[in-house]
């Protein structure tokens, strides 16, 4: 009220003036929260009628972030690489790269989820289900969980056994089409289709069957041990296909 | 009165922005600057092979963010923010002509206020656009507590403004660099009559007819 009066003094036949000012940061803060509220509806619109595309063509759409505890890639080669399986099995092994491609395959396409909300839509992936390598070993009575190390020497991940035989929950060595790059875990790295991707441990080294769920490098750090895409307690819908 | 634009006098020098302003200015650009220089490599972390330090990275983007507000916030408080608070008032306010001017681009008849429309909506989106990219690096810093659509919408919103943001940016300073006296003024504060007579003949009437009441 006071201001009101200070400026029609200061100017006494002050056009009419208009608070254009407030107008624009209200609508350019209005847009912001409804992209935030919406985007995700919309991006999953389009890309049911365009069959995706829409967030490729947009700033910060359908990209990878690529994350790395060390800030560093572990660089293993194909030749190198091997996959130490221990613990509570029959027969504890380790794999090749070649072991692991003599197995039967499994490849579908499906999208990687960060908890943090980035996600890339149809993504395709390769490689043997987790449940044949352990068919393979032959679990010990007693086992209840697994764990899983990477070459990175930092992250750590672990399954219960249950999760472990979901029908999409793989040891990839393909992904996007080509052999799994390093920024993105190669040589070999998990996925776990049902869950966020801090449980797609990258860079995988080892697998240890054990008696008991023990946490990973980020539900140390705050995350859930269950990290399904959907927040509850199991998955709602195994995909069919894969059954 | 004639405003010879050549005269070079004390005398005839106006203050367009006072101390308080020009800190405010140089510390938001200094933050600015910061942010977008980090968010160069989370955007493109996996092109430069710059992931090295992306958690270092990350940490000087997340602080830096959260004091954005600060300069703006303190300059605007207090006894010594009256100025900035009467050019926020300013740049609110429109009249009829610059709402014209800035709707044809510059093509109309204005006398100019001390800024005109363009350096207006500059500061308008400027200003929204800390709000925004603080509510959306919030969320993304804290995701937990928000449903995860939201937090693939604060992702797209908060990249989508960042890229808006870097064409503003380099806008503004391309304005300011071909504009010396503009540019001189958010470093010393002054600009002479001659430079209000010819880009802001609303401010100098105004000032004068302050001028001529306090005598
Ligand atoms: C000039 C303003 C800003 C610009 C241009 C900017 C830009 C960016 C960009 C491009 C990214 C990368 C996102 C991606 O990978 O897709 C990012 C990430 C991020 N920004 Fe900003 N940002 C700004 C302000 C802020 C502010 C004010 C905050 C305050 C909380 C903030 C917090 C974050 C966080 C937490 C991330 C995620 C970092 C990570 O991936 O670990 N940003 N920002």
């Amino acid at each position: 009220m006071m201001s009101a009066h200070r400026d029609a003094s200061i100017s006494p036949k002050a056009p009419k003036r208009v608070p254009i000012g407030r107008r624009v940061f209200i609508g350019l803060a209005a847009l912001g929260a409804a992209g935030v509220v919406f985007w995700a509806s919309v991006a999953n619109f389009f890309s049911g009628v365009l069959g995706s595309g829409l967030g490729g063509l947009l700033p910060g759409g359908d990209r990878f972030r690529i994350y790395s505890i060390t800030g560093n890639y572990p660089t293993v080669s194909r030749a190198n690489y091997r996959l130490k399986v221990s613990g509570l099995v029959h027969d504890p092994r380790t794999f090749t790269i070649e072991d692991l491609e003599a197995m039967p395959s499994t490849s579908f396409t499906k999208a990687f989820q960060c908890v943090t909300g980035w996600r890339v839509p149809d993504v395709r992936w390769e490689g043997v289900q987790l449940s044949h390598i352990l068919k393979t070993v032959g679990v010990k009575e007693g086992a209840v969980a697994l764990t899983f190390e990477s070459y990175d020497r930092a992250d750590t991940e672990c399954l219960t056994l249950d999760q472990a035989h979901l029908p999409d929950v793989i040891v990839a060595y393909r992904m996007l089409g080509a052999p799994v790059t390093t920024e993105h875990g190669g040589p070999v790295r998990l996925y776990v289709a049902p869950m966020f991707g801090y449980k797609s441990l990258k860079w995988l080294s080892a697998i240890k069957v054990v008696d008991g769920v023990q946490p990973g490098y980020w539900e140390e750090n705050g995350y859930p041990v269950n990290g399904w895409l959907d927040g509850t307690t199991g998955p709602t819908n195994p995909d069919p296909q894969l059954t | 009165m004639s405003l010879a634009p050549t005269m070079p006098s004390e005398a005839l020098r106006m203050l367009r922005f006072d101390r308080v302003q020009r800190s405010a200015h140089w510390s938001n650009a200094l933050l600015f600057g910061v942010l977008m220089a980090t968010a160069i490599p989370l955007y493109f972390g996996s092109f430069f092979g710059v992931v090295l330090a992306r958690h270092v990275v990350a940490e000087i983007h997340l602080w830096t963010g959260l004091a954005l507000p600060i300069p703006i916030i303190i300059s605007l408080l207090g006894s010594w923010g009256v100025q900035m608070r009467r050019d926020v008032r300013r740049i609110n306010l429109w009249t009829r002509e610059e709402m014209r001017w800035m709707k044809t681009l510059g093509e109309t008849p204005l006398v100019a206020d001390k800024f005109n429309p363009g350096q207006k909506l500059n500061s308008i989106f400027t200003a929204a656009s800390i709000v925004i990219m603080l509510a959306t690096g919030s969320m993304l810093q804290w995701f937990r507590f928000f449903p995860v659509p939201w937090r693939q919408g604060a992702t797209f919103v908060h990249d989508a403004f960042a890229f808006a943001i870097f064409l503003v940016v380099i806008g503004h300073i391309v304005m300011a660099l071909t504009h010396r006296d503009s540019l001189r003024s958010i470093f010393t504060g002054w600009v002479s009559e001659g430079w209000a007579a010819r880009h802001a003949g609303a401010w100098l009437k105004e000032e004068q007819a302050k001028a001529g009441r306090t005598e």
